[in-house]
């Protein structure tokens, strides 16, 4: 960093898609801006006044012309389109096999953890050549995470999560932009990606000192804050068993369905009226404000560990 | 201009001197005479003069930016002052200046005149939507004066509802008003335009302008609503803390970010269509020719109308909605790029076997072309998906609407000006000085401008004043180019003030234009016309073969 380029550095398998797209973008308004400006360079000087160019029979139209200067660009758009479709396909769908990232935006401030339970802030650590997938939430205004690098960007949005990957090709280090406006200090919430060879990231992901993974912290916040004394199969309160939930259809009170996604998972915890389960009272308090953003994503963690797990008999 | 120029320029001089229409509509002073005024033409030098206030505050907003960005740790402002700036900047050049640019200045002052009535269809209303504006335009400026707004003219929730300490409700309720005068011009158009023709003058008779006039009203009647909405619900949530926007009181961020482009998307068309159509009345009065592909650049304005209803989703791919909408909307936005490609290879079409008089309103219309056709082309980066996750919110984004926004919108507001001139005063500007003006405002816009795309690429996001030192370079050379678009705007003010007083006197038809507004006196009588004028042809009746010599030799 600190030198003079014209293109930010491509270290993500995602950036040499995007910028195969852009070079091709870039190449057909090349050609559009040629094809006009000497049109129009060549019929100026042509045509200037007093010229001794022949000037009969002007036409003021054709629809032959104009059909094929109608045709052409939208069959160009169409293909454009394909071809910035796939890619984005790809790009907002997260794959399988992922190093998971936990990131909280706030004002102003990036504060990540690892799921092995390793913190930063503002600065992300991941090995190179290896899927990285964040999820990601505000705990106040719309932040965009994003990392010029890798050519991908995701809002991170208050109460909804979204997420974001990359599989980083080259080591070294690289910017993190906020790129939606959140207030005074927005310019300031900056910082930087670390990518580095395997070794290094075991070595540095065992560094410090010891925390627990996220699982383990939400499986204490499951205890401490009380959640298991419903959702357990010795209850006396009727409370659905989370075991075997994850990714789940569950039926609802109203007689829909849903997917028992991050999300649920979420508004079960915090608004618990939202969405009642189907044969269950809506006794359940909810939990907004007495947990931290990062405490909702390790019992989430923690939910989805247990939520794989065979359901036990009630 | 060589001494044969002058000569005949003096001999004309003599010739029409008494061609300057003493009783005109300029012809009363007195304070209340444009106070109370109904006429259309003083109507639109009122906005002139209210645009022009807020268009100089804007500016020295983008200034106060440039200078402040030239270094990248910033330290002339804190960064509270700066994203007021930018949202003083934005604000007020796109409600206060962009919006009512071209309609309610050139809009009013020529449609009667081009159709061929004596006024527009309502011409109290039409005198209320310009003191409503005024309202609405004070309280923009109390906000100003009060301390300022930074929540960007995008007002994104749940900051401006929950977080922002600014004053963000007197600035909502400003744009608010100013809708409405919107909303009275444009449904002042449609009527106008579609029971005030004259005789004979039939739908595809009518000039391009007035097309463009038409789809631009639309757009403003059916769109400004939800933009009215959207800001009553900003002041609900922030004023009540009912929540609408802000998820903590159970609201939706996202359904701000749908209701706000909804509206904003289809205003960018308010900006620029109406542009297009001064930029269709120059380029055929400058070529001489019958505009190529009429109908089609007629039918062209309003399919942009009505697509660019449809696109709005496009400013929100990264927001995390859902990925089949993303691809929905990049479809459509690749579809409303074909209408504004139509317009620009029939303008150059146009050029072909005619004889081209580079005058200032010409080249102004001839830089719109080039300006515009960059800033369309860079529109297909930010349709195309994946590159948009890229680019969104970067210095790409700011480069491409400022393309469109500046480079076409402004630059046509300028063409037009300069060629409505004579009709509006009476008198001409000094040709020479129009054209380095034309020049200084092209040459100054790329420099300001093209730099900032290579920036985006390389990942500045927009609303930062300090960034990286690796960026300084590119925001040096677009600090250099706004100084020289600095002057090309204030050149024209200079010159238009000079001229209004003491320009050669124009004549009814300086250009020997075919329009109806050519066919009365400059500046013309209070009720446009002497006789009521009947149209017998289609419009641009130009033979660049028995072309005639323009003289333009004025000073």
């Amino acid at each position: 960093m600190g030198k003079f380029h014209l293109f930010p550095p491509e270290a993500s398998t995602t950036a040499r898609n995007v910028d195969a797209l852009y070079f091709a973008l870039t190449l057909i308004s090349l050609f559009f801006i040629t094809v006009i400006f000497l049109a129009i360079l060549f019929f100026c000087i042509k045509y200037r006044r007093g010229s001794p160019a022949d000037r009969s029979n002007p036409s003021s139209g054709s629809n032959l012309i104009e059909l094929g200067w109608t045709t052409v660009p939208t069959l160009m758009g169409l293909a454009l389109f394909t071809c910035g479709a796939i890619d984005y396909f790809r790009i907002e769908r997260k794959p399988g096999n992922a190093i998971d990232v936990q990131v909280v935006g706030k004002q102003w401030m990036w504060k990540l953890q690892h799921a092995e339970g390793k913190r930063e802030i503002n600065e992300l650590h991941i090995p190179v050549d290896q899927t990285v997938a964040l999820t990601l939430i505000s705990q106040d205004v719309i932040h965009s995470f994003f990392v010029p690098a890798f050519r991908v960007k995701q809002d991170v949005v208050p109460g909804k999560y979204t997420s974001e990957w990359f599989k980083p090709t080259r080591t070294g280090e690289y910017h993190i932009f906020c790129s939606q406006y959140c207030g005074t200090q927005h310019a300031q919430m900056i910082g930087r990606v670390v990518v580095m060879q395997p070794q290094a990231y075991e070595r540095w992901l065992k560094s410090g000192e010891q925390t627990e993974s996220i699982v383990r912290a939400g499986e204490r916040l499951f205890h401490g804050r009380g959640c298991s004394g419903c959702h357990a199969p010795n209850s006396k309160f009727h409370a659905p068993l989370l075991e075997g939930l994850y990714r789940k259809p569950v039926p609802l009170a109203d007689g829909t369905m849903v997917t028992a996604d991050d999300q649920y998972l979420r508004d079960s915890i915090l608004q618990p009226a939202k969405q009642i389960s189907a044969g269950y009272d809506n006794i359940m308090p909810s939990f907004s404000g007495h947990l931290s953003e990062e405490e909702i994503m390790q019992l989430i963690a923690y939910l989805k560990a247990i939520g794989q797990q065979e359901p036990p008999q009630q | 201009m060589n001494t044969l120029d002058a000569k005949v320029a003096t001999e004309i001089d003599i010739k029409t001197e008494g061609q300057f229409a003493r009783d005109n509509y300029l012809s009363e002073h007195t304070v209340g005479s444009w106070l109370l005024t109904t006429d259309h033409k003083r109507i639109g030098i009122l906005y002139l003069f209210t645009i022009l206030v807020f268009f100089t505050i804007a500016s020295v907003a983008a200034a106060m930016m440039r200078i402040e960005l030239l270094h990248p740790a910033g330290g002339l402002m804190t960064s509270e002052t700066y994203n007021k700036l930018f949202t003083i900047h934005g604000t007020l050049m796109v409600w206060f200046f962009l919006i009512p640019s071209i309609p309610t200045v050139l809009g009013n002052f020529v449609l009667p005149l081009m159709i061929g009535a004596r006024d527009v269809a309502f011409p109290k209303l039409n005198l209320m939507s310009w003191y409503i504006f005024v309202f609405g335009g004070l309280l923009a400026t109390w906000s100003l004066i009060r301390g300022g707004v930074d929540t960007g003219w995008t007002f994104y929730t749940p900051y401006s509802t929950t977080y922002a300490n600014s004053h963000v409700i007197s600035m909502a309720a400003g744009i608010f008003v100013a809708g409405f005068s919107t909303i009275i011009t444009g449904m002042n158009f449609i009527v106008t335009t579609h029971k005030m023709r004259a005789t004979g003058l039939t739908w595809f008779r009518l000039p391009l302008f007035v097309w463009s006039l038409y789809a631009t009203s639309l757009i403003m009647v059916l769109a400004t609503p939800v933009l009215a909405t959207t800001l009553a619900l900003i002041s609900v949530e922030r004023l009540w803390g009912v929540g609408i926007f802000d998820p903590k009181l159970g609201g939706d961020p996202i359904l701000f970010q749908h209701m706000f482009w909804f509206y904003s998307h289809p205003a960018v068309y308010i900006m620029i269509l109406p542009g297009m159509g001064v930029v269709s009345e120059v380029i055929a009065c400058f070529s001489r020719k019958r505009i190529f592909g009429y109908a089609w650049i007629a039918c062209s304005s309003m399919a942009i109308a009505i697509l660019g209803f449809l696109v709005w989703g496009h400013h929100m791919f990264v927001s995390g909605q859902s990925v089949y909408a993303g691809m929905i909307f990049s479809v459509l936005s690749f579809l409303v790029a074909v209408p504004s490609g139509v317009k620009v290879f029939n303008w150059t079409a146009t050029l072909h076997k005619g004889s081209i008089h580079f005058t200032t309103p010409m080249l102004y219309a001839l830089g719109f072309i080039g300006l515009f056709v960059i800033g369309g082309l860079t529109g297909l980066f930010l349709a195309a998906l994946s590159v948009d996750v890229h680019v969104h919110d970067t210095y790409f984004v700011i480069a491409h609407f400022h393309y469109i926004m500046v480079g076409g919108m402004v630059t046509a507001f300028m063409g037009g000006l300069h060629y409505w001139w004579p009709k509006i005063t009476g008198r001409l500007y000094p040709e020479l000085w129009g054209k380095l003006a034309a020049l200084a405002t092209f040459l100054g816009f790329n420099l300001t401008f093209f730099p900032l795309f290579i920036l985006g690429y390389l990942g500045q996001p927009r609303r930062y004043h300090v960034y990286p030192p690796e960026f300084q370079i590119f925001h040096v050379l677009s600090t250099a180019g706004a100084s020289i678009l600095g002057v090309g705007y204030v050149m024209p003010l200079i010159y238009f003030i000079w001229s209004a007083k003491r320009g050669r006197v124009a004549g009814p038809n300086p250009w020997h234009a075919t329009g109806l507004e050519w066919q009365t006196a400059s500046p013309p009588p209070k009720h446009n016309f002497i006789e009521t004028p009947i149209v017998t042809d289609k419009p641009y009746g130009y033979s660049a073969e028995k072309d005639v010599d323009l003289d333009l030799a004025s000073i």
